[in-house]
């Protein structure tokens, strides 16, 4: 399996972040959730290993404690 | 409002009205596509059924209106596929539009080569039409109309039966019961047993249409359509110019208003233009359920189609794996019947179609997340998809308009044998244990098609020439075997086909010397690439759950 790269591994760490918010700085809430989204997906394919992503994913969702319902819920 | 005008069948007294009825061997309740397909299959197979209806006519309204290519292959072997196709619309191509522009297209069947086309669309009551028909055609099938079930009491030894008729309740005591009386199934409420999953709360106009028109034959699916903002739109071609357009209404539409003409009008108007001629032949307001008991085996009662399982729409996954179930089932039946192999059996129709299931409501349940997401964070997601997918080819593979129904490969199913010679291909589309054979043209006294050259019973497809001892050692089984040979001089005994193009070589990754084991269903259930009458005997005992052999 492979692992999630979580060691520093950007060339220039300082450049991409001040990208990644410029990105989103003309945009309002709904149009910066659609950019974040399509990222994701980009990137998310850019990198192809299931097991990655799912690492991933728990990785973003750590030290979080669900607030909400989850809509399917109700249905 | 509908030009179709519905068959009455006429309902007959029967004498086990007037006497004690033997146990009979098959029950099936209900005459919809999945009860009439396996008693056609049972009936071709010699065991008498009898299929007891509440009704005395075909399918209201058009509903199941998609034939897959693996269901056209099923209904060959009942007799009906070629009717069926020449009064359904062929297609093999979907095309997928967001707003107003195309997003992509896909075919079903990518390669010649096929008897039947990806799909075929007709009416059910069409579908259900040439089914009966055939079935009355078929010696030893009895369908009663009017026949409805009031009670049933499964035992060790039997199911007992009543039925409740114009000329009041009769008693009709069955071996084997096949409850295939659809989503709302009285048989499995009187036996107090439930179906779970989840019920959706979107709601769904179908506008079955009848117009003149030079769209092509193909399924067409918009999402956040200009005439249609904000929700899905579905539109497929039937038969007799019939056009079904399927609309999401959202949660929030009352259907009782929905399916007012004066509402539904204005809808089709804003999609065909104020231009367009046509009549409403037919409408419904639903919403649908994905769910499923957990058991298609009860004892003596057995379930199938939409009373053992229920999807949403979206992928033609309803009749299509119902069609599938009574394949599945009524050689086992049959098997079981004539002493040819215990209930074990029966068994791994549970274990297999529970399986299928599963897997159909994985598809069914991912495509309504996709076409109805819920939350805004599956919403952004989903728009995102579909606006990349303009551009960039991956996400057209994410984009989930409904996965159409394919057969399922029952790869870990008990009756398999495991592939012993390693070299055989194993990824998608091989013909692993557990896939349904594909068909290839060939050219031999059976006609031009591989599957039609298959027996009822299991074949040994075989790439070499057998010696006649092993042919007939085979036939002679308590559970024969046929052999069909391909690309080889013929043995007394054995079938032959004429491989001319090479397909079957290819799709069956063969050399001389290979051979497929099929059930009579024609799922592969081992391969091996020498053959060894041993062998071949040792997988047919473990295909009919013959445990003590093995």
């Amino acid at each position: 399996m492979t692992t999630l790269v979580t060691a520093p591994n950007l060339d220039r760490p300082d450049d991409f972040y001040e990208r990644l918010v410029a990105a989103h700085r003309d945009l309002d809430d709904a149009q910066s959730a659609t950019v974040n989204a399509k990222l994701i997906l980009l990137l998310a394919n850019h990198i192809g290993d299931a097991d990655v992503l799912d690492q991933a994913i728990a990785a973003a969702r750590e030290d979080l404690a669900p607030a909400g319902l989850h809509p399917r819920d109700d249905r | 409002m509908t030009s179709y005008v519905q068959p009455r069948y006429a309902y007959r007294r029967s004498p086990d009205q007037d006497a004690a009825s033997p146990v009979k061997p098959v029950v099936v309740v209900g005459a919809g596509p999945v009860g009439l397909a396996l008693a056609i299959d049972l009936g071709q197979r010699g065991v008498p059924v009898v299929v007891l209806d509440d009704d005395d006519t075909v399918s209201v309204g058009s509903r199941a209106i998609c034939y897959a290519q693996r269901t056209l292959e099923i209904l060959d072997r009942l007799g009906c596929a070629e009717t069926i196709c020449a009064k359904g619309v062929r297609w093999n191509v979907g095309k997928v539009f967001h707003r107003d522009a195309l997003v992509f297209d896909f075919a079903l069947v990518q390669e010649p080569g096929h008897h039947r086309p990806g799909m075929v669309n007709l009416q059910q009551y069409h579908l259900e039409e040439a089914l009966v028909r055939r079935a009355l055609a078929v010696s030893g099938v009895e369908v009663r109309w009017k026949n409805r079930v009031t009670g049933v009491r499964v035992g060790r030894d039997r199911v007992d039966v009543t039925v409740d008729t114009p000329d009041g309740d009769y008693a009709l005591p069955c071996a084997w019961l096949v409850a295939c009386d659809g989503a709302r199934s009285p048989v499995r409420g009187m036996l107090g047993l439930e179906s779970e999953g989840q019920a959706f709360r979107d709601r769904f106009l179908i506008a079955d249409i009848r117009m003149q028109s030079s769209f092509p034959s193909e399924r067409w699916f918009w999402f956040d359509p200009p005439f249609h903002p904000g929700q899905s739109v579905l539109l497929h071609r039937q038969a007799d110019d019939v056009w079904r357009i399927d609309f999401q209404l959202g949660p929030d539409a009352d259907p009782d208003e929905e399916r007012k003409p004066e509402r539904i009008l204005p809808r089709l108007r804003a999609m065909l233009g104020p231009e367009a001629r046509f009549e409403i032949e037919w409408a419904s307001v639903y919403t649908f359920q994905c769910r499923r008991m957990s058991r298609f085996r009860h004892g003596r009662a057995l379930f199938a189609g939409d009373a053992a399982h229920l999807v949403s729409p979206f992928g033609a996954r309803g009749a299509n794996s119902g069609f599938q179930d009574a394949d599945n089932l009524a050689w086992k039946l049959a098997l079981v019947i004539g002493g040819d192999a215990t209930d074990a059996l029966l068994d791994s129709y549970d274990a297999e179609r529970t399986l299928a299931a599963d897997e159909n409501l994985a598809h069914s349940t991912r495509s309504t997340d996709f076409i109805t997401p819920k939350g805004r964070a599956s919403r952004t997601f989903r728009d995102a998809v579909l606006a990349l997918a303009k551009r960039h080819p991956f996400a057209r593979r994410l984009v989930n308009s409904g996965r159409l129904s394919t057969p399922t490969v029952l790869a870990s199913s008990a009756l398999n044998t495991d592939d012993r010679d390693a070299d055989f291909p194993c990824g998608a589309g091989a013909m692993v244990p557990g896939a349904p054979a594909v068909d290839a043209p060939v050219e031999g006294e059976a006609g031009p098609w591989l599957l039609g050259t298959l027996g009822p019973g299991f074949t040994l497809l075989a790439f070499e020439r057998l010696a006649e001892a092993d042919v007939d050692a085979l036939a002679r089984r308590t559970v024969p075997v046929r052999v069909v040979q391909v690309g080889v001089p013929s043995t007394r005994g054995a079938s032959s086909v004429a491989d001319t193009e090479g397909f079957v070589a290819a799709r069956y990754a063969a050399r001389p010397g290979t051979c497929y084991l099929l059930r009579p269903d024609q799922h592969v259930c081992a391969r091996w690439r020498a053959f060894d009458l041993g062998a071949v005997e040792r997988a047919v005992a473990r295909a009919v759950a013959r445990t003590e052999d093995r």
